[in-house]
């Protein structure tokens, strides 16, 4: 089979991964261009991330091939793959921290001499990596001090410095601010432009359509199709990533704002810088920011999980004074972590137990110490229904369940006792699209309870899908406090940018002229 | 639309960096912490050397001075063995009864078949141990604080079995006496055979990937992984270097006490942890410097040695022993904890 086409670097052919039973690929098949961007765009959970391990090495694929540079390449390993020009920058940083930048660029191919290691030829070649991608850090310096960004940069070099064909990035924004991005977006142009091939993952639309050539969509372990970035909408994206319309993703409900039930008032600390904002009985409101903004640790903040400096938390007119998680449940608000597995479950202990001790903690079902499993099971039952978790298996531990059911665990302390705010942090992370309708309904039933809902995220599609106000947050402040016709997706990212053109077309005020 | 915007933070968005996430520890904590990494272990040293002179008049002569080279030789070894383990991110716990299983086979043998055969009968047992350590946890992913707890208790009984419980006399007096009792000037033999350990150790630790190796895998495994470093063969490797090297230094030490002891070498367990653990090795892995290890296991003899001619009882030293070890290891815990955040 003559599969050597024009341009074309890399191609996997129809290739299906099995995890216990289930397809992760379903018969994807894939190609790379020299010189080219080609964005990888899916959910999670839609096999992005085992299509570039499959050509990366670090997964065997059970069915289908691997061509490089038109040669088939077999069953390949880490080692193999690099061999042939696979560079991979994985999201789990791939470096060791305790080495130095020289030493990680050269894990595994040490240059020696006479049997021992040849150290000023390392750093001479460190030396250079680093000057590719723009860094004049000395490779001596030990990785463990380095920013996220800089770790990135470092990654880069060294799969460069090993004549890389084909570079894979594995949501390399994920972890880096704006300008950092930025400047990540100008090297990979200048890389793409000296022929070298580029797979970049990522759920971040305005990214692909900035810096993308093409774009394959996978959604359920299945390709949806590849197509030119050029002049493809975010509809047309996000219809192939979910299969559903941006209206049904979201089912926004109307506001019916009643009294100030949070407020929040010039809260100040390392990061935060005089942080005010109030949220409404009946309203959804969204602080939104980019990874790193800071908007997370306003809700930390908010329950007492980060240390304050100065500022008030007040609920329902009462001040949480020197707050702390108890305190602020006890004033009657509720924090969902971002991170369900080290925050958020218990994960050694089963569905049931996850639902039931938050309320045993708050004495709902307990008393005197004493647990009362009637009450436990009541409220269990109460959770799977209104929830609806899938499997309703109280009994089986809650890493047998998918991410979305284990978000919905962690999601019955609402059920602890009647919160008047709820302060959601990512809540849909690493979810599939049903749950995450699950989830959205819930907090829109909170909602219309008369419950003030806050909704931190860095989905900017979520927050504008859900939100009925938004607070926009940068560098630890509230930059951009958006209201109803002003929420938009424009204004929003305008907001993350900080760029000052913002006023001037929207019109309205102008204080940098 | 109402927006607060600060032109000072719009410039400076563009060079906005990510890890704002500023370490929260006590400055006494980071004081500690700082002492102890750069050199908190030599002034403990000094002070020790210092306050035994004064308490004893025995303590800083020519004959001290070799017992505890050849004090020194026996720990220096196995702590150095250890280290290896540690770095990446394992521990041995099996090192005593390795020492007393070796001395046991090395002396039957020695008393059948000669010295030679005898040595290497001791260092083939180390070889089997430290195989079966390392493939077990590195093939298996258990954890080596359980896997060697018994394998220590397997070599301990076969110790006994084989010796049935009784010292191994009647070994040659070439091996007793050239091993175990003559020096190079002051000097023990059993201390050069250290410090020649130290150097090879050295290279190989600094200078060939090997030691590379050991400092990737425990630093971080899978990103090691991800880069083709041979991370079962390195594992393997650590313990089997471990357990040769104890063998070496139980043949020393049959040497040291003339027969082979089914009981020789319960306390170097916790010494060569204590030692490794004192002189900075991470019990999280990736990081040890050999020298301050080889200063930790000086340390530790010197204290022995010491409280020994101060008339301290062993029950205190016991006590002593303890109280070190679980400071040295909460100090590294205060030093990774920063380091990973």
């Amino acid at each position: 089979m003559n599969t050597h086409e024009e341009g074309v670097v890399l191609r996997a052919e129809r290739i299906t991964k099995r995890y216990s039973g289930v397809k992760a690929l379903d018969s994807v098949s894939f190609d790379l261009r020299r010189g080219e961007i080609h964005a990888l765009l899916g959910e999670n959970g839609a096999g992005k991330s085992t299509l570039i391990k499959s050509i990366s090495g670090s997964v065997r694929p059970d069915e289908g091939e691997i061509f490089i540079d038109g040669k088939s390449v077999g069953a390949l390993t880490p080692t193999t793959a690099a061999s042939h020009g696979v560079g991979t920058v994985f999201q789990e940083m791939s470096l060791v921290k305790h080495l130095s930048i020289a030493e990680n660029i050269y894990l595994a191919r040490e240059q020696r001499r006479g049997g021992l290691l040849n150290k000023g030829s390392m750093l001479a070649g460190a030396r250079d990596a680093l000057d590719r991608v723009g860094m004049t850090i000395d490779p001596r310096t030990k990785v463990g001090g380095l920013s996220r960004a800089q770790m990135q940069l470092v990654e880069i070099a060294r799969v460069l410095h090993w004549d890389s064909a084909i570079l894979i990035l594995d949501e390399p924004t994920a972890s880096l601010s704006l300008g950092e991005s930025r400047k990540l977006f100008e090297l990979l142009h200048g890389l793409r432009d000296r022929g070298i091939g580029i797979i970049y993952i990522s759920h971040r639309l305005a990214e692909i359509k900035e810096m993308a050539d093409r774009v394959t969509v996978l959604r359920d372990g299945q390709k949806i199709g590849t197509i030119p970035v050029e002049g493809v909408t975010d509809d047309t994206l996000v219809e192939m990533m979910s299969g559903r319309t941006l209206e049904k993703l979201y089912p926004r409900i109307d506001a019916n704002p009643g009294k100030v039930r949070l407020r929040v008032d010039g809260l100040s600390n390392g990061l935060l810088k005089d942080v005010s904002f109030e949220v409404r009985a009946g309203e959804i409101v969204g602080l939104a920011g980019l990874v790193g903004s800071g908007k997370s640790e306003i809700g930390r903040a908010c329950f007492g999980l980060e240390a304050l400096d100065s500022g008030t938390v007040e609920i329902d007119g009462k001040t949480v004074a020197k707050p702390n998680p108890k305190k602020a449940m006890r004033h009657g608000m509720i924090y969902y972590p971002a991170d369900r597995h080290v925050e958020g479950l218990v994960t050694t202990a089963t569905l049931r137990d996850n639902i039931t001790l938050p309320s045993i903690a708050l004495g709902s079902t307990a008393r005197a110490g004493i647990v009362n499993r009637k009450a436990g099971t009541a409220l269990t039952n109460r959770v799977v229904e209104a929830l609806s978790v899938k499997p309703a298996d109280p009994g089986r531990q809650i890493l047998g369940f998918s991410g979305g059911n284990q978000q919905k665990a962690l999601l019955a302390r609402s059920f602890a006792r009647n919160f008047p705010v709820h302060v959601f942090d990512e809540p849909t992370v690493g979810i599939d699209i049903g749950a995450k309708a699950d989830v959205y309904n819930h907090m829109n039933r909170l909602c219309e309870e008369g419950a003030a809902v806050v909704l931190i995220s860095s989905d900017t599609e979520e927050i504008l899908g859900m939100s009925h106000r938004i607070y926009a947050v940068r560098e630890g402040q509230v930059v951009a406090d958006l209201r109803g016709d002003d929420v938009t997706e424009e204004n929003v990212v305008r907001a993350f940018f900080g760029s000052r053109e913002v006023s001037v077309t929207s019109g309205e005020m102008n204080r940098d002229a | 639309m109402t927006l607060d915007m600060d032109t000072r933070s719009a410039e400076s968005a563009g060079t906005a960096g990510t890890n704002s996430n500023p370490a929260k520890e006590s400055g006494g904590a980071r004081f500690v912490a700082g002492l102890l990494r750069v050199g908190l272990l030599p002034v403990l040293l000094v002070a020790g050397l210092a306050y035994f002179s004064l308490m004893s008049d025995n303590f800083f002569q020519e004959r001290n001075a070799t017992n505890i080279g050849r004090q020194l030789s026996f720990l220096l070894i196995v702590t150095m063995a250890q280290m290896l383990v540690l770095l990446t991110a394992e521990i041995d716990m099996s090192v005593g009864f390795t020492i007393a299983l070796t001395s046991v086979v090395s002396s039957k043998m020695m008393v059948d078949h000669g010295v030679l055969v005898g040595i290497l009968a001791g260092l083939a047992v180390g070889l089997v141990i430290g195989l079966i350590n390392g493939v077990i946890v590195a093939r298996f992913r258990v954890p080596s604080f359980i896997v060697t707890i018994g394998m220590g208790s397997i070599a301990f009984g076969l110790a006994l079995q084989i010796s049935s419980g009784s010292p191994i006399s009647g070994l040659p007096e070439s091996f007793t006496s050239a091993l175990g009792n003559s020096n190079l000037g002051i000097v023990p033999v059993s201390l050069l055979i250290a410090l020649g350990v130290f150097a090879v150790l050295y290279l190989v630790l600094n200078w060939t990937t090997l030691g590379r190796y050991f400092y990737a895998v425990g630093g971080g495994e899978n990103a090691a992984r991800l880069v083709g470093v041979p991370v079962f063969r390195t594992k393997v490797l650590a313990f089997v270097l471990c357990s040769v090297l104890t063998s070496l230094a139980g043949i020393l030490l049959t040497a040291r006490v003339s027969s082979g002891e089914p009981n020789l070498g319960g306390d170097l367990l916790i010494m060569s942890i204590a030692a490794a653990v004192l002189g900075g090795t991470s019990f999280f892995g990736g990081e040890g410097r050999l020298g301050l290890v080889a200063v930790g296991a000086l340390f530790l003899v010197v204290l022995n040695n010491g409280m020994n001619l101060i008339r301290v009882s062993s029950y205190t030293q016991g006590i002593v022993l303890g109280v070190l070890l679980v400071t040295a290891v909460v100090i590294d815990r205060l030093r990774s904890g920063a380091g990973a955040r």
